[in-house]
């Protein structure tokens, strides 16, 4: 079965890539992911089988993170057809009066669904040289997707994304080398690098090799997941693609660079150096999430704003991990939380940028007089992504500050708190005047290309919140806020069952 | 025994160092499609010089005239330390390597001194240029011979060739020596101002270093300056031939010769380098020196390790 | 078989400063392909005698792939671009050299603080590894050519393929495909990026790529 899964969505592609006519080439995106969610279904239901001589399998985590996944590709895959339909295909640069081309679609669909598939695999594999090949096929299948729109800010922005994580994965890739190490210097008889033999013989393995290849594994696939410093590339790449594929990059790539990383620590965690990579995670987590509320501070782009707070977020997800006990599952909670906001904000980003031409948070304003439910949505995510009640992150939060407490790690839970404050106080003094504002008028009668209204341009169609753009971010709202308000009693043991086998708790 | 090997070789160094000159020429020559100038004729131009007179300028001083003979004098000296072919030498003791570059450095500061005597700003010019170069390419020799020591039981020149067979050459040192081999050919080429570094037989302003610093002096002088510049090229030759020739068959006489053979075959490759390659431009010579200084490093640490 | 190894490690380390001294792109390139052509002899001298048909194959992949495909790849950005000599790097290229000098003994002196006693390698295998990497890094960090960022990260990935194979992993082979072929995509993409940053920017001079700030 786990065969069918990897299969679906590559086969798809190369469907995709083929397929001369967008309305087949559409349907067959959704029709793909649908697929896919439903296997993951079936998956949780009943455990498969591995593959591969267990190179290839399925555990709580890499559920938990599958089903993730499976269900923002399959939302964010809705909201792709309708965008990829009615978009304007040939529209003024937002910021500045240069006209610019999209890539063909079939390139974007065919990558797509590559990208989907490429996460598949990271998630479902267990043996550490096949996850690395994975991940750097993400890198790979998504810079395409970043640029999308072929403007010179996305190219730089691509550039970016591709010299830093591959050069972030190359050191990921010598961590692995130095896992195998760790085996080879205790002379243990031949060992597979899958995750299971390795924690199988984790006493046995070197120490100081094991804990070299946990920094390189850390700082290699933290490249990948945005955490500070090494985050550089994420406020560039996120806020130059095209907002699906940001909902895609924040909500889903991010969360399986964390897994990676979460192996990591498990396997630390057995071998009893836990408190080591528990340091380390809490320290990333607190840098990540202090550089991110500084740079959400007077933020001009909104979707840099969002790309800033799912660095902010990595960093609550990476300190869970790091704190243990009730954190942990809280860590895990707040995976399947971030994912979800984050995407329907990026999706509420995306009607906001398509109507406005711009992605400057002081022009565009008065959401609420032009898109009542893109405003609605912005409004519901602002409150869900700082923690406010009755949201989902709300709880998760809740649980990794009272991990904190349970732990006596009182200086952490000052500087936790502090960044989630000043996150909380810079977002909203941005996106409330965006969704209550007054649109800026613009004074200038002399404008060179001739009469037009001041202020913002609508969009080209009458309809300026058509269905496709409405209700997937609805959809994810709506999630959240159940998330929020009860945690069902087999999801609760599910994440239970997810952070107990990364050592979360 | 030993001393009788010493005088040999300096005998034989004194007699033939002009003749290095006549074959790199010579290659040259049959590289054009020439037939070349007489084999004998540095030996003609030496003594056609001798019996010159010289004029002194009268702003020069006794540096002047000291120059070129304390350039000939260091450099005979030093070439009493030098063993050729794996002969052991006149004189040695640890370290020694180090006088020789220390000899070799105040014959060139002399020759500066001279050049900056007459007060000629043409003679300035080459003076900075050749103190330039010789600045990078010292540390580039110094670690050389440093490396060669260090990976060798003995310390003195003599000891260190005489150590150097091919068994040495095959070993785990084989790379390290391969690369200080090729930092001493460009230490070759650039202490002999030969291309790429320099043209000997240039004169034109912007492309002379060694031969605008000699330009004043004439007659004995001169012919002392030439031939101290011959038994420099000898110097450098023997040093890279003990490395590249490895011919320690126990014979000194057999050592010998082989020695005096590898030199003509440095010299045949000194001139083929001159028909094939251009002379580099005067930015770029201070990197390849740096070049050769790395090699030399790499192989030091190799060594080291 | 280990003086031949040593010899070629040995190599490998002037390629690696021959990368770093180098202004012209020509030049580089060309080192980067000799690096390839070492590197995929390594494996062979490595586990002589004891050559498997499946290695030799993934030697000799390695060596079309990173001897022949890749620097004709990036030959040809470069001309696209049209940049011959990188000017004005952040580090001139003399200092580089020196720089590369301080990181070779860095990097002896990290192999010798290695625990790796218990493991039978050619001793000159991991100090030339680390090398490799540092070099890929210097070269990365501090060209603001976009073909010389790729270079650079080509040769910090051989140097983590040196230091595989310095230990002998596990089933190495599959492994060092999958790294090979996401090597090859991924130089395969940044040439297509090149391409295009060339045309839109009519330069490929990373320093001047500052639109994207905050």
């Amino acid at each position: 079965m786990l065969w069918i899964l990897l299969a679906v969505p590559a086969v798809s592609a190369m469907l995709a890539f083929a397929l001369p006519w967008n309305w087949p080439r559409r349907g067959l995106l959704v029709a793909t992911s649908g697929a896919h969610l439903g296997l993951t279904t079936l998956a949780i239901a009943r455990t498969p089988a591995a593959v591969l001589d267990g190179w290839v399998a399925l555990d709580g985590t890499s559920l938990l993170f599958l089903a993730i996944t499976s269900a923002v590709f399959f939302v964010v895959s809705i909201y792709a057809v309708g965008y990829l339909a009615h978009q304007v295909r040939v529209a003024e640069d937002p910021g500045r009066e240069v006209p610019f081309v999209d890539y063909p679609e079939a390139v974007f669909t065919g990558c797509l669904l590559l990208f989907l598939a490429a996460m598949t695999l990271v998630i479902v594999s267990r043996h550490w040289g096949l996850m690395w090949v994975a991940v750097e096929a993400t890198t790979l299948a998504s810079a395409p997707l970043i640029y999308f729109h072929r403007h010179p800010r996305s190219l730089v922005a691509t550039w970016k994304y591709l010299v830093i994580c591959s050069v972030g994965i190359a050191l990921a890739l010598l961590g692995y080398f130095f896992l195998a190490v760790s085996a080879e210097v205790r002379e243990l008889s031949p060992i597979h690098l899958t995750i299971a033999d390795l924690e199988n013989h984790a006493r046995q393995l070197d120490p100081a090799w094991l804990k070299a290849a946990f920094l390189l594994l850390l700082v290699g696939y933290g490249t990948k997941m945005g955490l500070a410093p090494l985050h550089t590339w994420l406020p560039d790449a996120h806020s130059e693609a095209p907002s699906m594929v940001s909902a895609l990059l924040s909500g889903v790539l991010l969360n399986c660079a964390f897994l990676a990383i979460l192996r990591g620590h498990s396997l630390l965690v057995k071998a009893g150096l836990g408190d080591f990579s528990r340091e380390l995670l809490v320290l990333f987590g607190l840098v990540s999430m202090v550089f991110a509320a500084v740079f959400v501070i007077r933020q001009a782009d909104y979707k840099r704003l969002l790309a800033y707070s799912s660095v902010e977020h990595m960093g609550i997800l990476s300190l869970g991990a790091g704190i243990g006990g009730i954190a942990g599952f809280g860590s895990m909670l707040h995976a399947v939380n971030h994912s979800l906001t984050k995407a329907m904000l990026f999706l509420a980003a995306g009607n906001t940028l398509h109507y406005f031409h711009t992605k400057s948070t002081l022009e565009a304003r008065g959401l609420v007089r032009a898109l009542p439910v893109t405003a609605l949505v912005w409004i519901a995510g602002l409150l869900a992504i700082t923690g406010f009640p009755p949201f989902g992150p709300f709880l998760s939060e809740l649980m990794i500050l009272k991990g904190m407490i349970d732990g006596s790690r009182i200086l952490v839970a000052v500087v936790y708190l502090v960044a989630l404050a000043a996150t909380l106080a810079a977002m909203a003094a941005i996106v409330i005047p965006m969704v209550y504002g007054e649109p800026p008028r613009s004074e200038s009668p002399a404008v060179a290309s001739g009469p037009r209204p001041a202020g913002p341009r609508p969009g080209p169609r009458s309809r300026s919140e058509p269905l496709w753009s409405a209700v997937p971010p609805l959809l994810l709202a709506a999630a959240v806020l159940v998330l929020g308000v009860y945690v069902p009693q087999p999801l609760s043991d599910f994440l239970h069952r997810a952070a107990l086998a990364v050592g979360a708790e | 025994m030993l001393a009788l090997s010493g005088f040999v070789q300096l005998l034989l160094a004194f007699a033939l160092a002009p003749l290095l000159l006549s074959i790199i020429n010579r290659t040259k020559a049959a590289f054009a499609g020439r037939h070349g100038p007489p084999w004998l004729l540095p030996y003609q131009e030496l003594w056609k010089l001798l019996h010159k007179g010289a004029v002194y300028s009268r702003t020069a001083t006794a540096v002047f005239v000291a120059g070129p003979i304390v350039g000939l004098a260091a450099t005979g000296l030093a070439l009493s330390f030098l063993p050729v072919g794996g002969c052991p030498a006149l004189v040695s003791f640890p370290g020694d390597f180090l006088l020789v570059a220390y000899l070799l450095g105040l014959a060139r500061f002399l020759t500066v001194a001279a050049a900056l005597d007459t007060g000629s700003s043409f003679e300035g010019m080459g003076a900075s240029r050749e103190v330039l170069f010789s600045t990078l390419a010292e540390p580039a020799l110094l670690l050389s011979l440093i490396t060669l020591a260090a990976a060798s039981p003995g310390a003195s020149l003599s000891a260190i060739y005489a150590g150097i067979d091919s068994a040495v050459l095959a070993s785990g040192a084989g790379p390290a020596l391969v690369l200080v081999m090729a930092a001493l050919l460009i230490v070759l080429l650039s202490e002999n101002a030969r291309i790429p570094i320099d043209d000997p037989a240039t004169h034109l302003e912007l492309t002379m270093i060694h031969e605008v610093m000699v330009l004043d002096h004439g007659g004995p002088d001169l012919a002392l300056i030439h031939y101290a510049s011959s038994l420099k090229l000898w110097l450098f030759g023997a040093l890279l031939v003990g490395l590249a020739l490895p011919l320690r068959s126990g014979f000194f006489l057999l050592d010998l010769l082989g020695g005096i053979a590898g030199l003509a075959i440095v010299a045949v490759i000194v001139g083929l380098a001159e028909s094939v390659m251009a002379r580099l431009r005067l930015a770029r010579v201070p990197q390849l020196l740096v070049a050769a200084s790395v090699l030399s490093v790499v192989a030091l640490v190799l060594v080291m390790r | 078989m280990a003086e031949w190894l040593d010899a070629i490690l040995v190599l490998v380390i002037l390629t690696n400063l021959w990368l770093l001294g180098s202004s012209r792109l020509r030049a580089c390139i060309q080192a980067a392909a000799l690096q390839g052509i070492l590197l995929g002899l390594i494996p062979l001298l490595a586990t002589w005698p004891a050559i498997t048909a499946r290695l030799a194959g993934v030697a000799a992949a390695s060596i079309v792939v990173k001897a022949i495909v890749l620097p004709a790849m990036l030959r040809r950005a470069a001309r696209e671009a049209n940049v011959v000599y990188e000017v004005q790097p952040l580090v001139g290229f003399t200092t580089s050299l020196l720089l590369g000098i301080v990181l070779w003994g860095l990097a002896t002196h990290l192999a010798g603080r290695l625990p790796v006693a218990a493991l039978h390698v050619a001793p000159l295998l991991i100090p030339v590894a680390i090398f490799t990497i540092l070099s890929g890094f210097l070269v990365i960090a501090s060209r603001n050519t976009a073909v010389m960022q790729v270079i650079g990260y080509l040769a910090l990935e051989n140097g983590i393929y040196i230091f595989g194979w310095a230990f002998a992993i596990e089933d190495p082979l599959l492994v060092e495909l999958g790294v090979l072929l996401d090597v090859f995509v991924a130089v395969f993409v940044m040439g297509i990026m090149i391409n295009r940053l060339s045309r839109e920017f009519d330069t490929i001079e990373t320093d001047e790529l500052t639109s994207l700030k905050e």
